[in-house]
């Protein structure tokens, strides 16, 4: 896709992902919309190499969605590839449903694995990167991190071992929106600059627009040919609801549903055609 | 057929710990994707052993449990079956929630497998003696949760774990106990084993304490108390078929585990009983309360779980 249609993308994806939010009555719109435009780039802009009619390919790169609340995201990006019908999405959350609060990877193909329980993903990765190399594969694993995230000891335990382990073929990306649940991430917790905090742990760091969808194409592309031993950790700045301009910047919209009258202004935002 | 140890490997003490390491060479050698994880604890757990053999598919994570966990879970997802160690108190409790909301929630192929479990840790006292594990693993869903007697009964788990899809719990031990198996003996997930037969009393038992209702079963024969000794190795899923099939027999129960009355193999076993067939049972078990420091056998002693102790209950229970 070139930038254009990537981007078209990016929006449909946050179309459906306020939909199905709103469709569900619950859900995390700010952290799915704050990462949206970086599961564009991933699964539509040429860096995972996967297949969505064979989600088990085994020389497909791997995405962790560490930060499992935004399965919204995921979801979108994975019915867009393929792996299901775009009409599942509103399925959300619903009895029956593939579409589990957070991903399940039992229910849903294309989820390599259940998340939800912050701070774990990127050890996940990391043992994944380590497997992958004793098959001899090259296939890259990428994680994606809330910064909020990054307050969860665990994430430091495996940026330790990656480094130790020189897992090369492993990138990290921090969705940093600044805000968590309790608030600003810098009045909750400050995980002061990561960008310093990743480098001092031994890694390669790039810090990116995390809504230019040129700079995060070119970044992620760069992560994922990158030869050495350094693991990779690409810092995203992001805002928080992303694209609906009542959302953004707004931890209220952090896990909570759009009523009627509030969908029907995101969907005016996001330029949607023919509304719910 | 189970075989039972000869005079001469009765003769044997050994830890059940002593099986892992060497079991996991065996099994890579047989061709089976095995990688193993631990954290810092590779020598005392003797996966250490299986790290000097295939150092490319031994991680030492350091002393953090949890990323310990995470990186067997990511393992696992790359096709390989990862055991992890460290003791059991810190590679269950500090790794809760990974084994819960990663490892079985995803049901992964990962092995979970620390030693020192119980007051086999002796000296280390309290904070190192794991007494709630058994309960912690089997309230997950879809957690096998296996406790050998001994070390030919620690190689059966090992194998069984590295053949039985998804999480596994392997519970083993720091002591040096006699063998009650043969070498070689073959056990299966789902069964428990009659190891004497009696009339009076069922003695259901695991771990360590086989041994003790084994010697409390002879000094009770000696009395006129015919006891029947049960090895509830797998506590779940449990054999309630042979474990109430043998309590409705003889009428009582006793339960003995190495571990805390609440959660483990006397939970399961009453679980059982409350379902199928109410039956008067008495427990051998930890009372609700954290170990301390002092030898295996004096803290044995102290806490109620040694011989003496089941041969009281089953005594109290069949007057």
């Amino acid at each position: 896709m070139d930038l254009n249609e990537l981007q078209a993308k990016a929006n449909e994806m946050r179309i459906d992902i306020v939909k199905s939010i709103a469709e569900a009555g619950s859900g995390h719109p700010g952290g799915s919309l704050s990462c949206a435009d970086i599961l564009a780039a991933l699964y539509f802009g040429g860096v995972l190499d996967h297949d969505p009619h064979n989600p088990t390919w085994k020389e497909r790169d791997r995405f962790i969605l560490a930060k499992g609340h935004a399965a919204p995201a995921l979801y979108a990006a994975l019915a867009h590839a393929g792996y299901f019908p775009t009409a599942e999405l509103l399925t959300l959350r619903t009895w029956g449903s593939r579409l589990q609060g957070h991903p399940d990877c039992r229910l849903l193909p294309g989820v390599e694995v259940s998340t939800g329980s912050l701070g774990q993903g990127l050890s996940i990765a990391a043992g994944l990167a380590c497997g992958l190399r004793i098959s001899g594969g090259d296939q890259r694993v990428f994680a994606l991190l809330g910064d909020g995230e990054c307050e969860e000891g665990q994430v430091w335990e495996a940026a330790m071992f990656a480094a130790h382990k020189k897992c090369g073929s492993l990138v990290a990306i921090v969705d940093s929106n600044q805000l968590q649940i309790d608030g600003n991430v810098a009045d909750v917790v400050q995980t002061g600059t990561l960008a310093e905090k990743f480098a001092a742990f031994g890694w390669q760091v790039k810090e990116v627009d995390g809504h230019d969808m040129a700079d995060l194409v070119d970044v992620l592309g760069a992560c994922k040919s990158a030869g050495g031993d350094k693991p990779h950790a690409v810092i995203a700045h992001t805002v928080k609801g992303k694209g609906v301009g009542f959302m953004e910047n707004k931890v209220a919209w952090h896990g909570k549903a759009p009523n009627l009258e509030e969908f029907a202004f995101a969907m005016a935002d996001l330029g949607a055609e023919g509304g719910c | 057929m189970v075989r039972f140890a000869t005079p001469q490997e009765q003769a044997t003490r050994k830890a059940t710990r002593a099986a892992l390491g060497e079991t996991l060479i065996e099994l890579h050698e047989e061709g089976v994707p095995v990688v193993a994880v631990d954290a810092d604890l590779a020598g005392s757990t003797t996966l250490g052993k299986f790290g000097s053999a295939y150092p490319d598919r031994f991680f030492n994570a350091g002393i953090a449990e949890q990323n310990m966990m995470d990186v067997a879970a990511g393992l696992a997802l790359a096709g390989n079956v990862a055991f992890t160690g460290s003791f059991a108190v810190f590679g269950t409790g500090r790794a809760y929630d990974q084994i819960r909301n990663t490892v079985a929630y995803s049901g992964l192929d990962v092995k979970i497998c620390p030693t020192h479990a119980g007051v086999s840790v002796g000296p280390d006292g309290g904070s190192h003696q794991m007494l709630e594990d058994v309960a912690l693993m089997r309230v997950i869903p879809g957690v096998t949760v296996l406790v050998p007697a001994d070390y030919a009964a620690a190689k059966a788990a090992i194998r069984l774990a590295a053949e039985t899809p998804g999480p596994v719990y392997v519970r083993m031990g720091r002591a040096d106990v006699p063998m009650v198996y043969g070498a070689g003996v073959e056990l299966q997930v789902g069964r428990a084993y009659v190891l004497r037969e009696g009339t009076d009393v069922t003695i259901v038992a695991n771990g360590v304490e086989i041994r003790e209702a084994l010697i409390a079963a002879d000094r009770l024969a000696e009395e006129g108390v015919s006891a029947e000794v049960v090895d509830a190795f797998c506590v779940k899923p449990l054999d309630v078929d042979t474990i109430v099939g043998s309590i409705a027999k003889t009428g009582r129960a006793v339960v003995c585990e190495e571990h805390s009355v609440i959660g483990g193999l006397c939970s399961a076993v009453t679980e059982a009983l409350a379902e199928h067939h109410p039956a008067p049972c008495s427990f051998v078990a930890m009372r609700d309360c954290f170990g301390k420091s002092g030898s295996f056998e004096e803290l044995m002693e102290h806490f109620g779980l040694n011989s003496d102790a089941i041969v009281e209950h089953v005594k109290k229970i069949t007057a």
